[in-house]
């Protein structure tokens, strides 16, 4: 475990310890919200802007929710369409949170919520010119990930399959891929994370986090499923860590065979 | 008066008052809402200065839930 006690992670020169990022969002009731993003150790919560009448109390009772969680916030540009809309948002997150942070999305596709490559890179660039620190939710494309790194990005966060899908890690090539051309880009694994096993998975490609919201949300039991995401991320980093031995094609034994019985020259 | 969208909400308000006062008259609390007219941003800072102009488009938002 001695690698393990100081394996703390920066994300724009900020350390965390746990490698969990979470949404905010699903939940059957604020208390089961709250009650489970503390349960998975997730330093790190993900918001949002939306409209709201002042009769429904405009977003008082959830701004008092988060702030007596005390988590760093990571506001996103979830379904904005257009580099405007991103930007214009971003701007109005980082007045509301008060955090220059920012998960940028920027939809290309409402059928899978395919984040648009280039609108994202375009508003990756003007959102960093305005001093936001961003993390882009991308697809698993190295090249992609390459222009969002060149425009200012020390963050990058790939998908590992649509958004709510919670198929897991679609294209593991890719991810593997991204890992090994951007060895010291901090990478999160954004969306599609459905069970920890999907999260060990990632982990155990060297990805430094996870970013995942329905597959605890959305669990029979939130609470509990937060508590096996968690274990889950520490089983996969200790798994890089460790090295995981080399697969082979043929089968090798694991007990000596110098000394085996009922073995007698004929 | 004139007429201004706000979240999409057809509005009549009096185009020589601030956007500050107009924001409160219709139940937001600044401090807990941010601001975009016509798609760009209003900082909070310029409530006061802003005036609204017949069919502007107000987008009034507040945190909530997001993945």
């Amino acid at each position: 475990m001695t690698e393990t006690t100081n394996d703390i992670w920066r994300l724009y020169g900020r350390p965390f310890s746990s490698r969990l990022l979470i949404g905010s969002a699903l939940y059957p009731s604020p208390q089961v919200m709250c009650e489970a993003i503390r349960a998975s150790g997730a330093e790190i919560v993900t918001v949002s802007l939306r409209r709201q009448s002042p009769e429904q109390g405009g977003g008082s009772a959830f701004w008092e929710q988060l702030k007596g969680l005390n988590k760093t916030l990571l506001p996103n540009t979830a379904g904005c369409h257009s580099v405007k809309e991103a930007v214009t948002l971003a701007q109005m997150s980082r007045e509301l949170f008060e955090t220059d942070w920012l998960k940028l999305e920027v939809v290309g596709d409402d059928y899978n919520l395919q984040p648009d490559p280039l609108g994202t890179v375009e508003a990756a660039e003007q959102l960093i010119k305005l001093g936001f620190k961003v993390f882009p939710y991308c697809t698993d494309d190295l090249v992609i990930c390459q222009r969002l790194r060149d425009v200012g990005c020390e963050v990058l966060m790939p998908w590992g399959s649509p958004i709510g899908t919670g198929r897991g890690l679609m294209n593991p090539y890719n991810l593997q891929t991204i890992r090994e051309r951007l060895p010291d880009m901090p990478l999160i694994v954004d969306a599609g994370i459905g069970k920890p096993s999907h999260a060990v998975q990632a982990m155990e490609l060297g990805y430094d986090g996870i970013l995942l919201n329905t597959a605890v949300a959305q669990a029979s039991a939130p609470v509990v499923m937060a508590e096996a995401f968690r274990a889950a991320l520490l089983a996969g980093r200790l798994a890089r860590l460790a090295g995981a031995m080399p697969e082979r094609q043929t089968a090798a034994p694991s007990t000596p065979t110098l000394g085996m019985p009922f073995w007698h020259q004929q | 008066m004139i007429s201004v969208s706000v979240n999409n909400e057809v509005k009549q308000c009096d185009d020589s008052r601030e956007l500050s006062e107009l924001l409160r008259e219709w139940g937001f609390e600044c401090e807990k809402i941010a601001v975009a007219i016509n798609g760009d941003f209003v900082p909070r800072s310029q409530y006061s200065a802003c005036q609204l102009k017949a069919g502007d488009q107000l987008d009034v938002l507040a945190p909530v839930q997001g993945g």
